[in-house]
C-alpha cells in the first residue's frame, strides 16, 4: 500500500541520480565565484557579474534538482506561489535599494 | 437491489475517498509550509535590502574587505551543501522505506549542520572579541542581523531534526512522519538556498 501509493508521484521526489546531479552543479557554481574572488584574475565588474550569474543559477539548480520544483501538475501550485513570492522579493528589494540609493545621491548633492 | 449496489458503491467510494483524504491531507501540509517558506523569503529579502542599504555605513570601522575570511567562509559553505546532499539521501531512504537509513543519514546531516553554526557561532565570537560587533557600525548591524537570522533557522532546522529522529525511531516511518520529513527537507533545502544569496552578497561581493 505504501509503495502504491507513492509511486503515482516519483517525479516531485528526486533519484538518487538527480541528486548527484544537483550535488556536483552546485560544487562548481560554489567553486568558481569563491576562486575569481579569492585569485582575483579579471576587472572587478566581469567579477561581480558572473558572481551575480553563477548565484542565481545555483539557485535555481538547488530549485530545481533539491525542492523538486517542475513543470509537472503536482508541482504547479508550489511554482505558482513561488513566482508570485519571487515577484514581492524583487519588487521589496530593487525598489528599497533604488529609493534609498536615490536619497543618498540627492542628499549628497545638497 | 440497484439501491443497494448504489449504496454500496457509494460506501468504497467513501472509504477510498477517505483514504485519498488522509493523503490529501498530507500533501496539504507541506503546500502549506511551502508558502510558509515563502513568506520566509520575504523577510529574508527585507533583511538583504536593509543590509545592501547599510553595507557603505561603516562609521569609520572595518568593511567587509576587513573582516571577511573566504576560505573559512568556503568550509562553511561546504558544511551546509554537503548537509543538503546527505538530507536528499535520507529522503531517499525514507522513499525505500529504510528506516536505520533515514536515521544513518539524518545523523550525518545533522553533525554538518551542526559543523555549520559551530563555524559561524566562532566567527562571530572572534569579530565581537575584536571590538566589530553589530553595536561597531550599520553595517556590522546588518551583518550580525542577516548572518544571525540565517544562523537561527539553521538552528531551529537542528532542533527539529533531532526531535524527528527521535519520533523515527520511536513509531517508524509512518505518513505523520513521512510528511515531517518532507516538509524538514523543503526547510534545510531552502536554507541552502538563502545561504547561496548570503555568500554571494555579503562574503563574496564584500571582497571583490
Amino acid at each position: 500500500m505504501a509503495n502504491s501509493h507513492h509511486s503515482h508521484d516519483d517525479s516531485s521526489h528526486g533519484s538518487f541520480k538527480s541528486y548527484m546531479v544537483g550535488f556536483v552543479l552546485s560544487i562548481i557554481l560554489t567553486a568558481i565565484p569563491f576562486g575569481l574572488v579569492m585569485f582575483p584574475t579579471l576587472s572587478k565588474v566581469a567579477t561581480l557579474w558572473i558572481v551575480l550569474i553563477f548565484a542565481v543559477v545555483q539557485v535555481l539548480v538547488h530549485l530545481v534538482y533539491f525542492l523538486h520544483l517542475d513543470r509537472s501538475a503536482a508541482q504547479r501550485n508550489n511554482v505558482i506561489t513561488f513566482a508570485f513570492a519571487s515577484l514581492v522579493i524583487l519588487l521589496l528589494v530593487g525598489l528599497s535599494v533604488w529609493i534609498m540609493f536615490s536619497i543618498h545621491t540627492v542628499m549628497m548633492a545638497k | 437491489m440497484s439501491n443497494l449496489v448504489f449504496d454500496g458503491a457509494k460506501g468504497h467510494d467513501h472509504d477510498h475517498d477517505h483514504a485519498h483524504d488522509h493523503h490529501d491531507a498530507g500533501e496539504m501540509k507541506i503546500y502549506g509550509f511551502w508558502i510558509y517558506l515563502m513568506t520566509d523569503c520575504i523577510l529574508f529579502a527585507s533583511i538583504f535590502a536593509i543590509y545592501a542599504v547599510l553595507v557603505n555605513n561603516v562609521a569609520g570601522g572595518p568593511s567587509g574587505h576587513d573582516i571577511f575570511e573566504l576560505p573559512y567562509v568556503l568550509g562553511e559553505t561546504a558544511c551546509l551543501l554537503l548537509s543538503s546532499i546527505t538530507y536528499g539521501f535520507a529522503m531517499l531512504a525514507m522513499h525505500k522505506g529504510n528506516k536505520s537509513g533515514v536515521l544513518g543519514w539524518l545523523f550525518v546531516t545533522f553533525l554538518f549542520g551542526l559543523g555549520f553554526i559551530g563555524m559561524e557561532v566562532n566567527e562571530f565570537h572572534l569579530l565581537i572579541s575584536e571590538g566589530y560587533g553589530p553595536n561597531r557600525s550599520g553595517f556590522l548591524s546588518a551583518f550580525f542581523t542577516l548572518v544571525g537570522t540565517h544562523g537561527l533557522h539553521v538552528t531551529s532546522g537542528l532542533i527539529w531534526m533531532a526531535i524527528l529522529m527521535y519520533q523515527v525511531s520511536k513509531n517508524g516511518l509512518t505518513s505523520t512522519n513521512q510528511t515531517r520529513l518532507s516538509m524538514l527537507s523543503l526547510f534545510w533545502h531552502f536554507l541552502d538556498v538563502v545561504w547561496i544569496c548570503v555568500f554571494t552578497v555579503v562574503y563574496l561581493m564584500g571582497t571583490i
